[in-house]
């Protein structure tokens, strides 16, 4: 599963870097053109966001190319970084505190420890049925009612999403597809390349043609131009790159599309959320992009539907 | 000294990790002259954020006010206490009798004002005790003697937010959260200010780094 050893991996991962070069390319010419004050501030935004991707993908390609468990450990990392951000908008009272610290330091690694074994039955169950009925009990021994549904709902709510949902993503290296074998890292890659080309490219879309806002109470910025130029484009994007998958090109078009419009859910949900508790972002921790969460948003939602259907029709 | 290194890098990084606290500065972070920064109480985090947000070199020479009852008990703790953090230990518990009481708080603000003459800062809380972190108590008056008895020293006020919630009282386990520290502008006391209104100036001041948020 190494990146040397598979030469496809390499032509992936070969083609981000060209896909980003080219996007700094284009940021560099765009900067010395901005001449009034908001297209600077968007092309410096730009150029920010633009950084923030060669971060990323340095991070990232490093998870991919030292094996399973470098993916697995970013990942874990990535839905405990999301998880703090999350836990900090929650209202949640002192009686609150036992069972929060549940979620970090026993569901959390538990999760990520049944993926690294490919214990599947406890990684399909253990956050919706143990965490569920355990994380309610330790709350009410603190002994406070106030509130009570909501509270324990936001908390199952935030670790569904941050780590039952993420966990997927690495999870698809443990899938068993006949003809397959050991090559999981590109089916991973395959699903966050389509995820995060298809936000770029509805933001670039949006941003260049955009005119009909489409939910203009929950994400003013999106618009149906930037919908269904980007998402299209992402799903040709998906099919072109079948030769990695083990999927037929209709069947990687149809994964893509599934992909996208998940990855469009997510980010409206999302947003739904931080409008709900006021805040712009989750975070500051990704310079141009906001916190963790606002970068993985459409990630959160595409990545289980994704993982059960190759699952499902696939192994 | 080693030990004391690697103990401080890791309380230093576990600080990061659990409050992923970054300082904003509203004062001067590189002024190296000595100064009084007072915060508000509310964990037991609160003297490890502030000096672990502190850049190295002001590190190095703030020294944290700390109850003896809590901070000089336990191997470990007293490790980070009086190694690491190089805290000022002081007794909260006062003695009996009016005397006795006038002559403890002397004592104590002699060690303080001792650190300041050997040009290091100090991080006091002035509420005296940790709050429940949704309120800011009302301030003691250590805080006043010790701007009286060194009036040039700039006072700092910190806040510190979300920390109650990270590590509340009586929580043994932190919960990882984004916490909030922020280091407010320079203030002093005036000449014959009164004591409450010098302290309630503090507490203000303290109050409005929070932006709303307390």
């Amino acid at each position: 599963m190494s990146l040397f050893a598979d030469r496809e991996l390499a032509w992936m991962i070969g083609g981000i870097l060209v896909f980003l070069s080219i996007a700094s390319l284009i940021a560099w010419v765009l900067k010395g053109r901005a001449r009034t004050e908001s297209a600077q501030a968007t092309v410096a935004n730009l150029v920010a966001r633009i950084r923030a991707w060669w971060a990323m993908v340095f991070v990232f390609g490093i998870a991919i190319a030292t094996g399973g468990y470098g993916s697995l450990v970013m990942f874990a990392i990535v839905s405990f970084l999301a998880m703090r951000e999350f836990m900090t908008l929650l209202p949640t009272r002192r009686a609150d505190h036992r069972a929060m610290v549940w979620t970090f330091f026993l569901f959390l690694p538990a999760q990520y420890l049944f993926v690294a074994i490919g214990w599947y039955g406890m990684f399909a169950l253990l956050i919706p049925v143990y965490a569920y009925l355990l994380l309610p009990s330790v709350q009410v021994l603190a002994g406070d009612t106030e509130d009570f549904l909501a509270r324990t709902s936001r908390l199952q709510w935030v670790l569904m999403i941050c780590v039952f949902c993420v966990s997927h993503a690495p999870a698809l290296q443990m899938l068993d597809i006949p003809g397959y074998e050991g090559q999981g890292a590109k089916l991973l890659l395959f699903l966050v390349v389509v995820t995060q080309i298809s936000d770029v490219l509805q933001y670039t879309v949006g941003k260049l043609f955009g005119k009909r806002k489409a939910v203009p109470t929950v994400s003013p910025n999106k618009t149906v131009e930037g919908y269904l130029g980007g998402g299209g484009l992402a799903v040709l994007i998906g099919t072109a790159l079948w030769w990695a998958t083990p999927f037929a090109p209709w069947q990687a078009a149809l994964l893509s599309l599934v992909i996208v419009l998940a990855g469009i859910a997510g980010g409206l949900v999302m947003s739904a959320v931080k409008r709900d508790r006021q805040v712009k972002d989750f975070g500051a921790l990704i310079p141009g992009h906001g916190g963790v969460l606002d970068r993985i948003d459409s990630l959160c939602f595409s990545a289980p539907l994704f993982f059960h259907l190759t699952r499902f029709f696939f192994t | 000294m080693l030990l004391e290194r690697i103990v401080s890098a890791c309380l230093r990084g576990l600080c990061r990790l659990f409050t992923g606290a970054q300082p904003r500065w509203l004062c001067d972070p590189r002024s190296l002259a000595p100064r009084v920064y007072f915060a508000n109480h509310c964990s037991h985090l609160d003297t490890v954020v502030v000096w672990s947000t502190l850049p190295e070199t002001l590190r190095e020479r703030t020294r944290p006010v700390a109850a003896r009852d809590y901070w000089g008990h336990g191997t470990v703790r007293r490790f980070i206490a009086e190694r690491v953090f190089d805290a000022l230990l002081i007794d909260r518990k006062a003695a009996e009798g009016a005397e006795q009481v006038e002559q403890h708080r002397q004592q104590t603000l002699d060690a303080m004002t001792a650190v300041l003459d050997s040009e290091r800062s100090l991080i006091l809380y002035p509420e005296g005790t940790r709050g429940s972190g949704s309120a800011v108590q009302p301030f003691r008056a250590g805080l006043y003697h010790l701007a009286r008895a060194r009036p040039g020293v700039p006072l700092v006020p910190v806040y510190l937010g979300n920390l109650a919630r990270i590590l509340p009282k009586g929580a043994a386990l932190p919960v990882p959260m984004q916490g909030q520290v922020v280091f407010g502008p320079e203030l002093r006391i005036a000449i014959g200010e009164d004591k409450h209104m010098f302290l309630e100036r503090c507490r203000q001041a303290v109050l409005e780094l929070a932006g709303g948020r307390a």
